[in-house]
């Protein structure tokens, strides 16, 4: 390890999978694809925790990242679980076709 | 250019790589593939970032427990062709067109953040140890108790929340 990342990249990719998930949630309609954007933005966002953490030699930002990840196993738990309740009523996971509160 | 910038450079490949196929790909079990690339070449950066008990969290809480709940609620719907074809024509480039603005500001912002800052990240010469598992522990379980317990609590809701979601009303349906 002769070497060292600049902080910069790891900002960059991490901005970049946010953005990603951004868009994956915006382009997609598949209710189960949005919630993997989702999680891809979370990661987007631990991945600046850590990277942060590490520059300033801090513990907090993994701590913060462990509750992150706890809170999202508890989002996909919910979630899926909505999913699963939406997709037994109206035989779709399709989010254009649920649209039973327009007025 | 050193062997740890080349090693970076492919795996930030990999997960951007990644990433992309999650948004294109048509079939929801590849898109939960992709997704779990993506969550194993962050688990390495995690390890470059000296953060090896997040990465081992992460290779085994998200690319573990809850891809394999998607898998699995991917095979229970039966969801996994996806219908093609877009409703709305302008959809697409618009949403393209926020997340780039998105991922610029986001950024500026972040690189302000570190040039104001100007610390780049030290070597040093062992940052994988044990040491930095210990001090997370510690802090985690002396200044940081009270969440933690909160997150005991967080996920037992979401347990019992899950559970009652899915549950079959008796008589409801066949």
């Amino acid at each position: 390890m002769e070497g060292t990342i600049p902080l910069t990249y790891y900002i960059i990719i991490s901005a970049i999978l946010f953005s990603m998930g951004a868009l994956g949630v915006l382009i997609r309609r598949n209710a189960l694809i949005i919630f993997m954007s989702i999680e891809l933005m979370l990661n987007g966002a631990n991945l600046a925790f850590v990277a942060f953490a590490r520059n300033y030699h801090v513990i907090t930002g993994q701590i913060f990242v462990f509750f992150v990840m706890t809170v999202a196993a508890a989002e996909v738990a919910v979630g899926l679980a909505l999913i699963v309740a939406i997709f037994r009523s109206k035989n779709s996971i399709d989010v254009d076709q649920m649209s039973s509160l327009k007025g | 250019m050193d062997s740890m910038l080349i090693f970076f450079i492919v795996l930030a490949l990999a997960a951007v790589a990644s990433a992309v196929g999650l948004l294109v790909s048509r079939s929801a079990v590849y898109a939960a593939l992709y997704l779990v690339i993506n969550f194993a070449s962050v688990a390495v950066f995690y390890l470059m970032l000296g953060a090896p008990f997040i990465a081992l969290v992460q290779i085994t809480v998200y690319a573990g427990a809850i891809m394999v709940l998607f898998l699995f609620v991917i095979m229970l719907l039966g969801a996994e062709k996806l219908p093609k074809g877009g409703s709305l024509p302008w959809q697409r480039p618009l949403a393209i067109g926020l997340s780039a603005v998105l991922f610029f500001e986001a950024g500026y912002l972040l690189l302000q953040k570190v040039q104001s800052s100007a610390v780049l990240l030290q070597p040093e010469a062992q940052i994988n140890t044990m040491d930095a598992i210990r001090e997370l522990g510690i802090n985690l379980f002396s200044i940081y108790l009270l969440p933690f317990e909160v997150t005991s609590i967080l996920l037992l809701v979401a347990m019992v929340g899950a559970i009652i979601l899915t549950k079959q009303e008796k008589g409801a349906k066949e």
